[in-house]
């Protein structure tokens, strides 16, 4: 260091980085994410075979067992899962919805799965 | 049932992780993107990821502290942000924002310029450099510490701080001959 300007440089930048505290919005949406993580049982996810997936009549088990997970931590890992398939194109009708439902759900499980996997 | 008895353990091991660093991830976040929408984006991402990962950190790291770990994350998360754009931060760190946000009027009225002055040379270092100064200054990480999360040596890491802090005072000195 050269002489007395970094002392007087290093009290400057410990004043000019100070800590930044995160927004109240976004610890709260973290831990309701892990804490809806860490509610999903390991067992429940790896019931989430695609094969059930394809069945209409088993989609709402895992969804809602997303949905009981927490609105934010759910929403949260769903847009991860929507990365995915950015330029995914519009589709219409009862088809191309289901078509979206059950990639969704794939991809929620996947993610989830990947999430919550202990080594 | 032991299996669900140690993820419980895990959990709150990893709450207690969380809860210990969030404004230290939030920091080097703020600091290294320069916005605060990123720099939550960036926090997220890096918890979810330093959970999928805990139980095998804990394992590697024989007790260490794990903060290098999660800054590492996020630096790695933060490299890839800017690869996926190609580029650098569009704009330098809101000075009047973060200045108004974490500094008491008292000291905004003493030294505002000198502060933005030296926020303003920081953003001017070269990653490396500007990285190892957040870490020591904006979380008083140790040598030690930065020298894990950046994936160097003990030594290499003390001459990146010193060069950083030589060439920000360089770059501060250039400045004031500017505005005379």
């Amino acid at each position: 260091m050269s002489g007395d300007v970094a002392p007087q440089l290093e009290h400057l930048l410990r004043q000019a980085l100070a800590p930044v505290e995160p927004p109240d919005d976004l610890a709260l949406r973290l831990e309701r994410t892990l804490q809806s993580l860490s509610d999903l049982a390991a067992e429940e996810l790896e019931s989430w075979e695609l094969r059930a997936m394809r069945d209409p009549r088993n989609w709402a088990r895992p969804a809602a067992a997303v949905v009981v997970g927490g609105a934010a931590g759910a929403a949260l890992v769903v847009l991860r899962a929507r990365r995915h398939h950015p330029a995914a194109p519009a589709r219409s009708g009862i088809g191309g919805a289901r078509d979206v439902a059950e990639r969704a759900l794939r991809d929620v499980g996947t993610e989830a799965r990947r999430v919550i996997r202990r080594g | 049932m032991t299996e669900s008895k140690s993820k419980r353990q895990l959990d709150d091991e990893f709450s207690d992780l969380y809860r210990a660093h969030l404004r230290d991830v939030y920091s080097y976040a703020y600091y290294r993107v320069g916005n605060h929408h990123d720099a939550e984006d960036l926090t997220e991402q890096t918890f979810l990821q330093a959970y999928r990962h805990f139980e095998r950190a804990q394992r590697e790291s024989e007790g260490r502290p794990l903060r290098p770990w999660l800054i590492r994350i996020a630096h790695n998360l933060a490299a890839n942000l800017y690869r996926d754009r190609s580029r650098k931060p569009s704009a330098p760190i809101d000075d009047t924002t973060t200045l108004a946000a974490v500094h008491t009027t008292e000291e905004l009225v003493e030294g505002r310029d000198e502060l933005a002055r030296v926020l303003e040379g920081v953003t001017q270092l070269p990653d490396d450099r500007r990285e190892a100064l957040i870490m020591r200054f904006a979380l008083g990480m140790d040598n030690r510490e930065i020298a894990r999360a950046l994936g160097r040596s003990d030594g290499a890491t003390k001459v990146l701080i010193h060069r950083a802090i030589r060439q920000l005072e360089g770059i501060i000195a250039t400045e004031a001959e500017g505005t005379k």
